[in-house]
């Protein structure tokens, strides 16, 4: 195949990649409608959770329960059935379709890679970045998402995977082009891949405190109006499934203490020892590195946070979204920031070769 | 779902101390173990007095323990995060020495003040290193009287079983009809396998069983935290006593490592110039391979050097990525341009300025800027400045210039005379020309007067002042010399970081207990497993014992008629039973 072959098939397959992922999000929601009608006791039944979210959210709602189920409209017994089984489908196929996404979007990434003479790994620039981390992110969502439960998330992983990928698309996108110099070397590829890794599981486990927060006030709020005598009802729909605080918060922990030694290595480790090699010095404070640095020591205060009294809980849950802030402000926003990055990618889309010129700094 | 994740912060440093790990509560109430000390804010203490009233000494106690406090860690951590900030937003002079002198050129109000607050040298500002100072302070405050502690639980034995292991958040209920030895026997084995560390059976003791594992957590956490400190070393002995310099050499002619030799040179606080090493090399070929599309595909410089003068002569072919090491000195490839050879003759007709010239690149396909200084031309010194061309395509009347690749070199330059600034004495970079108080050469229309040559050309300067000619082109290599002590113990530090990170956060220190006591309906077994780290599955690990214990009974499995308080864990639907409770927890 030549190389244009290769960089149209890859252009088409991300776009084939971005309908899937839209028609699984829409899997996702038509499972999210459905879950309005059944009575929250059966979803969470047939809820493929781990015993602490039942167990957590017991103590709030089961309690109301009874009370609940007399208010809630009146289906046969029959009709539940039916739509659960309306439910399941919907879900299951949700998450088919993700799976076909993620294949059809990695078809996009490795023709990418070939498109480019001598082929290459598909790193080059920022369009071809972001191709690589809304992969990774919806990669790790499916394969956390048995262990962590996680199907409530399908809607909102998708949601964010097709805007960046859209974003990438519509304003990223650039002409495949060989490496910069540099950008030769081994060290590279196990730099990016560990970096990216870091990057999606902190992403997922961003999204989680996001929800940790939502749901401390949401548990709040009731916990006040039960406490002012009112009746609350449980949760209803989409939102019974998101799990209690305290397992959303061991999941983002989980997913944060997986991500941190990745990005340890990725970015103290495999950076240094590339950047020793290409710019002679391993480390350089140049920005794009010293947002690496300012991420890695906000994960730290997050993990710290999360062992101090008075700060775990919700300030803990706000620094893991300060450092999804930093993470991807690093990776996207810091390039429109600063000139003086000797990162590739950081420049020009154009993938001009900043070596040529690093520390001469003619008069630009 | 319930843990009991970092209550040993909640603790009381001094109660926890005092009842040491043995404790008959210490695992029940609590969760601590005794490291747990130092690392948290102590609400109550030993002293309830406020700082106010206390003696000079009892007031550095207790601001030492505040420095040493995790909530301090916690804010320090954020402060240095907030404090590199600046250091990528306004250019520093150390990594980018024009943009942060443009800036300031840019900015002439605000320059003083940044400079006043080292803005343009954040990294290596009094303030920033306050910041790390004070954290490593608290961190080596922080850990080594956690080492002692450590210590002393390493040869502790797992605490008693506390009275009530109902109480406990995570605990699970249930009869069986075998005897209360054989479900205790039955216990020590599970946990036994599951690498547990058991509390020896104990005269005087009810017989129920206490088991710990995960001890290697807290030696990962303080391997972790002394390995910052080893890399802090690393760092520190590369930035006092190393150095970086950086030369454009011309293909064909040579260099030799001391001071005079570098365009740039940036040493170290505590850099002495007798550890640099005498070697030299000549540049004598340069290779590129251009792609149709006008991109470079991978350049290459050979260089012949010897390690001292009069050693023996060896080669290299230096690239990006592969530097060249000599000794403790490293030599790296990072950049190449060209420099047209240029003659200018003067009025009288002597050369007054030969050779190849280092122009720098503007862009991508480098277009180069460059200057010439025939200081020594009479009657007038003539200088030239303008750009270099590689491929030069006229595309509707403007030039433009197309790759990299020197397909068509053309130069096209302005010229002056006069007083160049040379003649005062001060040092001026070769890159720029002093034009203050020199003369452009005009045309006799009054425009000025443009040098547009090709390899070849010769033109003449107006008024007998002389002529320049364009003899050809050669190619230039930047290279970046420096020495970097401590690159290894840096280098050492964070992988011993990463290892010690990896323990501090994947094993998962856990205490479990077994109580069986016989009762009228059967053999009430109660357990309870406490996460002392906050990151576990807890009630997974507890269902895994239960299905374990289990596993041989052929008792109906009904949970205990205890029904005020149902067993809080059951069996993870979809986790295979029998798994170590392990495998499930490497995230
Ligand atoms: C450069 C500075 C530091 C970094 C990057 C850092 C990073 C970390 C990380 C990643 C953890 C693992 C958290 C976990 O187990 O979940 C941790 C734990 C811990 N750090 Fe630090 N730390 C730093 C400084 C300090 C300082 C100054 C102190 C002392 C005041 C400290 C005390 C602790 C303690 C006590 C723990 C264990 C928490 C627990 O038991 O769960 N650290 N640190």
């Amino acid at each position: 195949m030549s190389q244009t072959a290769w960089e149209g098939l890859s252009n088409q397959a991300i776009a084939a990649a971005g309908i899937v992922y839209f028609l699984a999000l829409l899997a996702h929601l038509a499972e999210w409608a459905l879950l309005r009608t059944v009575a929250q006791s059966e979803v969470k039944a047939e809820q493929p959770v781990a015993v602490g979210a039942t167990s957590s959210s017991s103590s709030a709602s089961s309690a109301s329960a009874s009370a609940d189920s007399a208010d809630a409209p009146a289906l046969s017994a029959e009709d539940v059935e039916r739509q659960e089984d309306r439910v399941t489908m919907a879900g299951t196929f949700g998450v088919l379709l993700t799976c076909i996404a993620v294949a059809v979007h990695l078809v996009g990434l490795v023709a990418r890679g070939m498109a480019a003479e001598p082929h290459r790994v598909p790193w080059g620039n920022m369009y071809e970045f972001t191709l690589t981390g809304t992969f990774v992110v919806a990669l790790i969502y499916l394969l956390v998402r048995r262990k962590f439960g996680l199907d409530w998330m399908a809607p909102v992983v998708l949601t964010v995977v097709l805007a960046i990928l859209m974003v990438a698309v519509l304003w990223l996108y650039a002409p495949v082009e060989p490496l910069m110099e540099s950008l030769h070397s081994y060290w590279l590829v196990i730099h990016v891949v560990s970096a990216v890794i870091a990057t999606g599981a902190f992403t997922v486990g961003g999204i989680t405190s996001v929800f940790y927060l939502i749901q401390s006030r949401r548990e709040r709020k009731r916990a006040e109006a039960v406490a002012a005598g009112e009746e609350v009802g449980p949760d209803r729909g989409w939102w019974a499934r998101v799990p209690g605080t305290e397992r959303l918060d061991l999941v983002s922990y989980r997913l944060h203490a997986f991500a941190f030694p990745v990005w340890t290595f990725a970015v103290l480790i495999t950076g240094p020892i590339w950047a020793h090699e290409a710019w002679s010095r391993y480390w350089n404070w140049d920005p794009k590195e010293v947002w690496a640095f300012i991420t890695w020591v906000v994960y730290a205060a997050y993990l710290h946070a999360r062992a101090t009294a008075g700060w775990r809980g919700r300030s803990a849950a706000i620094l893991a979204l300060v450092g999804m802030g930093t993470l991807w402000f690093n990776f996207i926003g810091i390039n429109y920031f600063s000139t003086t990055s000797q990162h590739s990618y950081a420049d020009a889309p154009t993938g001009s070769p900043v070596v040529a010129t690093a520390g001469v700094s003619p008069g630009d | 779902m319930s843990t009991t994740e970092g209550r040993l912060s909640d603790l009381d440093p001094t109660a926890d101390d005092a009842d040491g790990p043995d404790g008959p509560e210490a695992g029940a109430g609590t969760g601590g173990d005794g490291g747990a000390g130092t690392a948290s804010t102590s609400k109550g203490g030993d002293d309830g007095r406020r700082p106010g009233e206390l003696g000079a000494r009892e007031m550095l106690r207790w601001a030492w323990r505040q420095l040493t406090s995790m909530r301090t860690a916690l804010v320090l951590l954020l402060l240095l995060a907030l404090a590199a900030v600046p250091g990528s937003i306004i250019p520093q002079t150390d990594v980018d020495s024009l943009a942060a002198s443009n800036w300031k050129t840019a900015h002439p109000t605000l320059a003083p003040i940044y400079e006043k607050l080292d803005l343009f040298a954040v990294y290596d500002s009094p303030w920033f290193a306050a910041v790390y100072v004070l954290l490593m302070i608290s961190l080596v405050g922080c850990i080594v009287p956690r080492l002692r502690v450590y210590a002393k639980a390493m040869r502790a034995k797992p605490p008693k079983a506390p009275r009530h292991l109902t109480r406990l958040p995570v605990h699970s209920v249930f009869l069986t009809d075998r005897s209360a030895d054989e479900v205790h026997e039955a216990a020590r084995a599970v946990l036994k396998k599951g690498r547990y560390r058991l509390r020896p059976v104990t005269e005087g003791e009810d017989g129920a069983v206490s088991a710990e594992r995960g001890f290697l957590r807290e030696a990962g956490n303080l391997v972790f935290h002394l390995a910052i400190l080893v890399v802090l070393v690393g760092f520190a002995l590369g930035s006092l006593f190393g150095y970086q310099g950086a030369v454009i050499v011309v293909v064909g002619s040579g260099f030799s490592n001391n001071l005079t030799q570098y365009d740039d040179f940036n040493p170290g606080t505590l850099f002495d110039s007798d550890s640099m090493e005498p070697f030299n090399f000549s540049v004598d070929d340069f290779d590129i391979t251009w792609l149709d599309d006008g991109t470079s595909q991978g350049y290459s410089a050979a260089l012949t050097y010897t390690d001292s003068p009069g050693a023996e002569e060896q080669t290299y072919d230096l690239k990006v990525n592969h530097p060249l090491t000599i000794g403790s000195t490293e030599v790296f490839l990072v950049g190449h341009g060209y420099a047209p050879v240029i003659t200018v003759t003067d009025g009288n007709g002597d050369v007054a300025y030969s050779g190849p010239t280092i122009f720098l690149p503007q862009d991508s396909t480098l277009l180069s800027f460059g200057v010439v200084k025939a200081q020594a031309a009479s009657p007038k010194a003539i200088g030239l400045e303008g750009l270099f061309y590689p491929t030069y395509v006229l595309a509707n009347g403007d030039p433009i210039n197309v790759m990299g690749n020197d397909l068509n070199p053309t130069l096209s330059m302005l010229a002056y005379y006069g007083d160049l600034g040379l003649e005062d004495g001060q040092s001026q970079s070769v890159y720029v020309l002093d034009k203050d108080n020199a003369t452009q050469i005009l045309k006799k229309n009054g425009k000025p007067f443009r040098l547009d040559m090709q390899v070849g050309d010769t033109i003449k300067l107006p008024n007998g002042l002389g002529k320049v000619t364009f003899e050809g082109v050669e190619p230039w290599v930047r290279v970046q010399i420096s020495q970097t002590p401590g690159k290894k113990i840096a280098l050492s530090g964070v992988i011993l970081m990463l290892i010690g990170l990896m323990g501090s956060l994947f094993i998962r220190p856990r205490r479990a207990w077994v109580r069986a006591r016989e009762t009228d309906e059967g053999t009430l077994v109660e357990l309870a497993v406490l996460d002392r780290s906050g990151g576990g599955d807890v009630d997974a690990v507890l269902a895994g014992i239960v299905a374990d214990l289990r596993a041989e009974d052929d008792r109906d499995p009904e949970p205990a008629a205890d029904a005020t308080e149902p067993p809080v864990a059951t069996p993870h639907p979809t986790d295979e039973p029998g798994t170590a409770p392990d495998d499930k927890e490497q995230a």
